[in-house]
């Protein structure tokens, strides 16, 4: 099962600015809504997003019941160098996800 | 069947009476918490600083059938240099039970200040984005939205 997609281009110029797409799968349930009987369902969200470029943080976000269901993160980065770009997703109830992605520099 | 004046009347009497029980249930302050609470975060954010209008481009559709989806685009005009770039875009919302939205904190490895997501929305009502500088200045744009349906209160009291 996929919990995560990330779109890196394979391969870029050395200082070239690259568009990073991430989507995580989680429902982002806020808290706020209640079922039929009245119940408040408790909140289940991701709370953190982490993006690494071989090794060293570059994109760092706060996530909160606002953002819809499936968070979508776009934001951008320069290729650097030849390496791995790793992503992780921390959330309520000890979820956690990783995903990477691998880019050639040229 | 066709519904006659006379049930369509019926119907639409009956439903008016549900939204307006459904409206009864929200606390009648809750524009004030509301804005409280935005004032409360934009300052947690921003301290006492100024914030100017400007260098902030927040970009999501003005009608917004779904609230539970919205598309939004921030950027940020910075070189994105060492010397001067964006540390942090903060989004918030006027009408939503929590006006925080997002937080991303990035700097001048990032090549270009922007930022896309989708978020909900719970009314319609303004939406802030906020970038902060290098240099500590922050810098805000915000948009108008009209949302008609809503996200967080679909089944709680609809």
């Amino acid at each position: 099962m996929v919990n995560a997609i990330v779109n890196v281009p394979a391969q870029a110029k050395r200082g070239e600015v690259i568009e990073i797409r991430t989507l995580a799968r989680h429902v982002m349930e806020t808290g706020f809504r209640r079922t039929q009987l009245g119940e408040l369902i408790p909140r289940d969200i991701l709370t953190s997003f982490v993006c690494t470029y071989n090794g060293t943080e570059i994109f760092r976000a706060e996530l909160h019941p606002a953002l819809a269901a499936n968070p979508l993160l776009t934001f951008t980065t320069v290729a650097t160098e030849t390496g791995t770009i790793a992503f992780r997703w921390t959330g309520d109830n000890g979820f956690a996800v990783t995903e990477t992605a691998t880019i050639t520099v040229t | 069947m066709t519904t006659t004046r006379r049930q369509f009347l019926l119907l639409a009497g009956a439903s008016i009476g549900a939204a307006t029980t459904a409206r009864a249930q929200l606390d009648p302050n809750v524009a004030a918490q509301r804005k409280a609470a935005l004032d409360a975060a934009l300052r947690k954010v921003v301290g006492d600083a100024p914030v100017r209008r400007g260098r902030v481009k927040l970009d999501l559709p003005p009608l917004i059938d779904n609230g539970n989806s919205v598309p939004l685009a921030v950027a940020v005009e910075s070189p994105m240099t060492a010397a001067d770039h964006v540390r942090a875009i903060h989004v918030f919302t006027e009408k939503n039970p929590q006006p925080n939205v997002v937080s991303a904190h990035l700097g001048p490895r990032a090549g270009r200040a922007r930022l896309a997501t989708r978020i909900r929305l719970a009314d319609t009502g303004t939406v802030i984005a906020i970038a902060q500088m290098s240099d500590g200045s922050f810098w805000s744009d915000s948009a108008e939205v009209v949302v008609t349906l809503s996200a967080c209160l679909e089944e709680g009291l609809i």
